[in-house]
């Protein structure tokens, strides 16, 4: 028997050692501590019903697990063999407890490849690795293709890159390979920036292994002895994974020299990005390795003519990689026959915002947003309304109800005015304000912008400026042309990736919520209710029945009123912070 | 940038020039060690970055122009509890801002300041990863999930002593 708890970052935020902790105490108590392991895997998934925690073999899935119930777990299940109900999932549909998750909506429709061990395995054990097919492809690779026929067997998937532009896996590593050099290097990118987005995390905290055998592969198909992994410094869990993993593939010869006595030499070392968005752009990254500031560079030259110290380097992005092993083990027709015909596998998205269910999924490519925000997703949280789903990060859109029944891939997507970029997906509602949304990314890029090349730097600027002014009530209807212009020339004349893709957000809102914005501008009003500058608080005087408790809990004390007395509110102190709306019972107090 | 001018210790200065030798005075590895470095000191100085460039043989223009492009490196010291508000989509939808607003408007600072009595620094950060938790608030590196503004006021209180 074994007890799976989630390791993932959510979940260990919500105290997972402890409860790992207090199984082992319990089991040790009743003598079981032989017959039942306890392992902490990697991300399930699911992570607004965590921490979860699992029972193998009956594949029990228990939800929102305390330290405390694990006596009662050990009690009842272990011992008895009776679930415990009140920690099973819920379905909110036909109000039933499900025990397995195969019967969840949140995981019915999912296809898991790059996740494959995520919630299987424990990561810090190489051996469970192995167990599931592990170092299988690398063993297959070296013993019976050379690097071309693996390349083909890449390019035949139709596998593109999951990091966002969706080039050609298999191509990139045939580009790489037909440069000749003394070193070549294999970096794996994993300074997953985009806010929101955490698919990355969860393979390398979850499966870190699949990311070095891919690499391993990778190597040997372009001829290059050494890896780089680039990750952000925010990720110590992850970190202190790859580096445990890499010691025991070290340990058992699979990686360094000669591995399996086939003579091919890798090894892969980690490199630590330093909190810059603009660093996932692979010459930016190359830079930053290099120990300078991570600014890109024109292309071309291509990382695969010049790349990490002038050297031939692929760079791919984890998701990427987390995919090659099982293309190589189950073949390449088996992988293109998921997906769309021109993007095939599945992908990881995140699954943000206002929506039931926050957490990880792996859905085939060519699902509708339409299954992945309602059915896997639950729906949006609090009975609310539909109003638009983020993807793509700052470099992506918003997309809206009409959108919702298009198959989700990267043409498609971009077609939409978005993109698939890492595979952040953040849902909003009706109280979300979407020239605020637009703002708000606007926000990260100035941020995050490098500076080196002006229409970034100072366009970027102009356009928040512009945002800001239109959330302010002050914007008109000029504006909303120059917004368009600018946008169009930041991205026709931007150096790299960030900057050509930054307007994405602004021109998506102006074309799906052009109404939204020219009701900021004609009638200057957020139909939202969140930009404060047009907002105004008042107080109905007949539904006020002076209980005081708005003017009690007002912390700049606008409001006044004797008791039992209609109040009001001087809008000239008001500082809409809206405390008196949560304090007040009966609904007196409103945004006009 | 701080004018206040910061006295290295020769036991300080030995322990730089230490960092800087254990990646062989590379100036390839120049982020590595001023991770080492802020991990050994707490941020990251003129006078250390004056070390670190005379070590690894580099000019100290381009030791600051790398410390102020990350976000990461700080040149300013970081309170004894420091609070960070994770801003990125997922908690902005969530009500980040609200949050943020509350502990600054408690503590009476700035984002990037500390409080007089050094105690706490706010800062915002973009995105743990832990979205199923928004709005994420991490002190130190305990992480709180699910804050409120109404929840600020409690997790401060854990620090009072």
């Amino acid at each position: 028997m074994h007890i799976l708890v989630c390791g993932g970052t959510g979940c260990r935020a919500s105290s997972s050692d402890a409860i790992v902790e207090k199984f082992k105490s319990e089991l040790a108590a009743n003598n079981l501590e032989n017959d039942v392991q306890v392992i902490m895997t990697g991300c399930f998934g699911f992570c607004e019903k965590g921490p979860i925690v699992k029972v193998l073999p009956d594949n029990t899935f228990y939800t929102q697990v305390k330290p405390e119930d694990a006596a009662e777990i050990v009690k009842e299940h272990v011992i008895k063999g009776r679930k415990v109900n009140r920690l099973l999932y819920l379905d909110p549909a036909k109000k039933e407890h499900v025990s397995d998750s195969k019967h969840m909506g949140f995981y019915r429709k999912q296809i898991r490849i790059a996740l494959r061990n995520c919630g299987f395995i424990n990561p810090e054990n190489i051996d469970e690795y192995i167990a599931r097919d592990g170092y299988q492809a690398i063993g297959k690779v070296l013993t019976e293709f050379d690097p071309q026929q693996t390349i083909d067997i890449i390019k035949k998937s139709g596998l593109r890159g999951r990091g966002g532009g969706g080039f050609p896996t298999g191509l990139k590593w045939e580009i790489a390979s037909k440069n000749k050099a003394d070193q070549k290097y294999v970096v794996c990118n994993a300074d997953e920036g985009d806010p929101g987005a955490f698919m990355d995390r969860s393979v390398l905290e979850g499966d870190p292994h699949s990311v070095l055998e891919a690499m391993s592969i990778c190597g040997y198909c372009i001829g290059a002895s050494k890896g780089l992994i680039y990750i952000r410094a925010e990720y110590p869990l992850a970190i202190k994974r790859l580096k445990v993993a890499i010691a025991q593939a070290r340990e058992y010869g699979l990686l360094g020299n000669d591995i399996m006595g086939t003579g091919f030499s890798f090894d892969v070392e980690l490199r630590y990005g330093a909190g810059a968005f603009v660093c996932g752009e692979e010459t930016a990254l190359i830079h930053s390795m290099e120990g300078l500031r991570g600014e890109p560079t024109n292309k071309p030259p291509f990382p695969a003519e010049s790349g990490y110290m002038g050297k031939p380097t692929n760079v791919n992005n984890v998701e990427t990689f987390a995919n090659v092993c099982p293309i190589i083990l189950k073949g390449a027709d088996w992988y293109s026959s998921i997906g769309t015909e021109k993007s095939k596998g599945t992908k990881v998205f995140a699954l943000a915002g206002k929506i039931n269910n926050v957490g990880l999924i792996e859905v085939p490519m060519g699902i509708t947003l339409r299954e992945v925000i309602f059915e896997i997703g639950g729906g949006i949280k609090n009975g609310k309304k539909f109003k638009a789903v983020q993807t793509g990060g700052p470099s992506g859109g918003c997309l809206t109800e009409k959108h919702l029944d298009i198959p989700i891939d990267f043409d498609n997507l971009i077609a939409a005015g978005s993109m698939m970029g890492s595979g952040g997906m953040i849902v909003m509602d009706e109280d979300d304000c979407m020239v605020s949304v637009a703002k708000f990314y606007l926000d990260f890029t100035v941020e995050e912008s490098c500076g080196k090349c002006a229409p970034c730097r100072i366009g970027n600027k102009r356009l928040y400026e512009l945002l800001d002014k239109i959330t302010k009530g002050e914007g008109t209807m000029d504006d909303l042309d120059r917004l368009r212009n600018l946008s169009k020339v930041i991205k026709d004349t931007a150096l790299c990736g960030l900057g050509q893709t930054s307007p994405n957000p602004v021109l998506s809102t102006l074309d799906n919520f052009y109404d939204e914005y020219l009701a900021h501008v004609q009638d200057k009003k957020c139909p939202a209710g969140k930009c404060k500058a047009l907002m105004k608080y008042v107080i109905d005087p007949e539904a006020c029945v002076g209980c005081t408790a708005c003017a009690r809990n007002c912390p700049v004390n606008a409001i006044s009123g004797e008791r039992k007395k209609p109040h009001s509110i001087n809008t000239a102190i008001c500082i809409k912070c809206g405390a008196c709306i949560e304090k007040c019972k009966f609904d007196a107090i409103s945004i006009k | 940038m701080s004018h206040v001018k910061v006295e290295l210790k020769p036991e300080q200065v030995t322990k730089i020039k230490e960092i800087c030798k254990s990646f062989n005075n590379n100036p390839g590895e120049l982020i590595n060690v001023l991770h080492q470095t802020q991990g050994a000191f707490g941020y990251l100085p003129a006078e250390v970055q004056e070390v670190v460039a005379a070590e690894l043989g580099i000019p100290v223009a381009k030791v600051y122009g790398v410390v102020t492009f990350y976000s990461f490196f700080t040149m300013l010291p970081k309170g004894k509890h420091p609070i960070s508000v994770c801003t990125g989509t997922a908690c902005y939808v969530r009500g980040a801002e609200k949050v943020l607003d509350e502990f600054k408007r408690i503590l009476e600072v700035k984002v990037g300041e500390s409080t007089p009595d050094g105690k706490f620094s706010l800062n915002c950060l973009r995105c743990v990863g832990a979205c199923g938790l928004a709005p994420v608030v991490l002190v130190g590196d305990k992480v709180y999930g699910r804050v409120s503004p109404d929840g600020v006021k409690d997790i401060l209180n854990e620090y009072a002593d």
